[in-house]
């Protein structure tokens, strides 16, 4: 195995083990800690992957996606949870140890689901592709089990570092102007929810979103 | 003029057009003066439409800037109904605003006529986006734009709308996102290169070298995220929230086209999925989402006790049936289906501006505080019934001639009982949606009720000739389709048989 694998399979690692973290720690200012290392292992994924394949359009990516999801998006959310102070515990629905079980059970779907694609190509980046699939995964699970509105944007950037990586790792990443307009597209929904949780906290006082029962049939 | 550049700017002009209306209202604000700048935005894009559907009709489908914008028989006819619909709901919309007794409304107004504006752009860019990523890209920004449309309120039912929308919205499409990487991965192991792995007749010109389970699982991805966008089970929750708690000409827009311009995006996917892998995949897939959206909207409804909601569960119903049509996939289905949604989108638009004016003139959306309609408001109850008819599918409006076409189609392909099944899901629809509204227009006229005589002669009870006209122009377009397709018929044609 070269020192390049050997890398590639590092950061991935840390980008999977970073996902777990998430589910793992309650605080959601610690949370977007974690969220930070996870953009810095998705950047590391595509500046190893542009010196692999000699592909120097890779590093401009590799910066933007560091800026993006190592720096700006986490400091986001950071800011928004110093806000208030009651709202940086994520009210898991279920408890921490049956999310981790659930995120291993995950994990293994991911690696099954991810078989065709897998056997597309016999490198080591498409061996690591299962993880961002995994991470997808992660990210639903969280969107789907935590109840306050900040949760769910970290759950909503979990599921995008994901499918970021499964692009990097499957095809070396999407064409630079859909990576940057999609970039831009995700910049924009977290300003919105930023200021859709903002507006809750002032309708609702709070931003628990079981509070949120005025619509239905 | 030169060819080329003619077509870059006929391309180009939908997009730029909108977006100049809207930097015109962020710095000259929202006044009288100004409030129809949307408007002429919105023609813009119905002239074009024209232009573009008889240049495609007439040469073959046209490009623009090197392949990004590309404009075949289905792109110029989404175009069109854009340019109809929108035309429609901001010719209502000054009047809309109007009428709503907002705090700190001028500023609400401007960012209104910005919103509108922006949404108008990322829906022609939908439809004319050349490569599936670009596509993807405005399907998202549309739903950043309409985050703030659907909490124009700012009410909690508002704001709780406007947190579901963006939620699963953005969710949803992010599953396509992830079927497009995949079949980009897919793409490029076929052997296509770096600019062309996402254009779709690129694709499907190259289908039979893709891989075969990747493809399947990027097919999946993408119908269900876009699927997410086009109103149809399983991620379906925001709509009825969305629709119902948007200003009225703002959810005309969102059920009248966005969930067309959403669908179309499933169309190209289609064409892709079915060249690579036999009809057969993408059929079953369509047909069980299309049946799931049918039996829930059916369902929720019989017992609906809002008008607007239950204008959105009919949009459901009828994606439902688009579905289904698109299942089907022949020549005929697919004409009749691109008939049903230009037909849907225009009494969409008409019945939601009506309820707009209903909400304004009774100061309720609950179904069952409305009674005697049509003694207390002929004019406004003749143009919802009509609105209303259009959507069951009642002669002579278009819809009766689609409804009528897809249930042919599907005889003819072999697929009775699944489109049996939607007819009678269909029918179920038909029978709660013709029942609340008759509960709207009839029933006991106490005076006590509230909105009941006492206030008959206050002036929102009449309809001003500029309300009038855009929901009266919109029916007769709807009733003259349903006559004759005519000037439409060779662009359907086109469409439908899939030329790019």
């Amino acid at each position: 195995m070269s020192a390049d694998a050997q890398l590639l399979d590092l950061a991935a690692g840390l980008f999977l083990l970073a996902a777990v973290a998430i589910l793992w720690r309650r605080d959601i200012r610690a949370q977007t800690t974690w969220l930070a290392a996870q953009g810095a292992a998705l950047a590391a994924i595509a500046v190893i992957l542009g010196a692999d394949q000699a592909h120097p359009e890779l590093y401009v990516v590799a910066a933007g996606v560091g800026l993006l999801r190592a720096v700006v998006l986490p400091a986001l959310v950071r800011r928004a949870v110093e806000a208030r102070a009651e709202d940086r515990e994520s009210a898991p629905l279920i408890n921490v140890g049956a999310s981790l079980l659930a995120a291993a059970a995950l994990v293994l779907l991911a690696y099954t689901v991810a078989q065709p694609l897998v056997r597309l190509e016999a490198t080591t980046a498409a061996r690591a592709l299962p993880v961002g699939l995994a991470v997808v995964l992660i990210g639903l699970l969280v969107l789907v089990t935590r109840r306050k509105a900040l949760s769910q944007i970290v759950g909503f950037l979990l599921l995008d570092n994901g499918i970021t990586a499964v692009a990097f790792l499957a095809a070396a990443g999407v064409p630079l102007l859909v990576e940057f307009g999609v970039s831009f597209d995700l910049l924009l929904a977290v300003l919105v929810l930023r200021v859709l949780a903002a507006r809750m906290r002032a309708v609702f006082g709070g931003s628990d979103l079981d509070e949120m029962r005025e619509l239905h049939d | 003029m030169d060819n080329a550049l003619m077509n870059t700017l006929l391309l180009i002009a939908p997009i730029a057009g909108p977006l100049l209306a809207a930097a015109f209202y962020a710095l000259a604000g929202w006044r009288r003066s100004t409030a129809h700048a949307g408007t002429a935005a919105a023609a813009a894009i119905l002239a074009s439409g024209i232009l573009l559907a008889v240049r495609v009709t007439r040469t073959g489908p046209l490009d623009a800037l090197g392949g990004w914008l590309h404009a075949d028989a289905l792109a110029a006819f989404l175009l069109l109904v854009i340019g109809a619909v929108a035309t429609l709901a901001c010719a209502a919309s000054p009047g809309y605003l109007a009428a709503e007794h907002a705090t700190g409304a001028a500023a609400s107004r401007r960012r209104y006529g910005i919103l509108v504006a922006c949404l108008l752009a990322a829906m022609c860019l939908g439809a004319l986006a050349g490569n599936l990523g670009l596509a993807w890209i405005a399907i998202e920004a549309t739903t950043i734009v309409t985050a703030f449309l659907v909490g124009h309120h700012h009410t909690r039912a508002a704001v709780e709308a406007a947190w579901k929308y963006t939620v699963i919205c953005s969710v949803g499409i992010a599953l396509a996102l992830l079927g497009i990487v995949v079949l980009y991965d897919a793409a490029r192991h076929a052997g296509l290169s770096e600019a062309t792995a996402l254009t779709p007749r690129v694709l499907t010109a190259h289908a039979h070298a893709l891989d075969p389970a990747v493809t399947r699982m990027a097919t999946a991805f993408m119908i269900l995220g876009f699927g997410a966008k086009a109103g149809l089970a399983p991620l379906h929750a925001w709509l009825p929230d969305a629709h119902s708690q948007a200003p009225a000409p703002v959810s005309a827009l969102m059920s009248g086209v966005l969930l067309a311009v959403a669908f179309t995006q499933i169309l190209r996917v289609k064409q892709i999925a079915d060249a690579a892998l036999g009809p057969m995949f993408a059929r079953t897939l369509l047909l069980v989402l299309g049946l799931a959206t049918l039996a829930l909207a059916a369902l929720l409804l019989i017992a609906q006790r809002d008008y607007k909601r239950m204008l959105a569960y009919s949009s459901m119903e009828h994606m439902g049936l688009i579905t289904v049509a698109a299942a089907i996939g022949t020549r005929l289905a697919l004409a009749a289906m691109l008939l049903h949604i230009a037909g849907h989108g225009l009494a969409k638009t008409v019945a939601f501006t009506a309820s707009g004016h209903l909400l304004h003139a009774e100061h309720t959306t609950r179904i069952d505080r409305i009674k005697a309609l049509a003694n207390r408001r002929p004019a406004l109850a003749a143009i919802l019934v009509a609105a209303i008819l259009a959507l069951l599918g009642l002669p002579p409006f278009s819809l009766f001639a689609s409804e009528l076409g897809i249930a042919r189609a599907g005889f003819a392909a072999h697929l009775g009982a699944p489109v049996a099944a939607a007819f009678l899901l269909a029918l179920l629809a038909f029978a709660a949606l013709a029942r609340h509204t008759a509960a709207m227009l009839l029933g006991g006229d106490e005076p006590s009720a509230p909105g009941g005589r006492a206030d008959t002669a206050v002036g929102a009870a009449r309809l001003s000739l500029t309300a009038r006209t855009p929901l009266i122009t919109g029916l007769v377009a709807v009733a003259a389709l349903g006559i004759t397709a005519w000037p439409i018929n060779t662009l359907l044609n086109l469409a439908a048989a899939g030329g790019h």
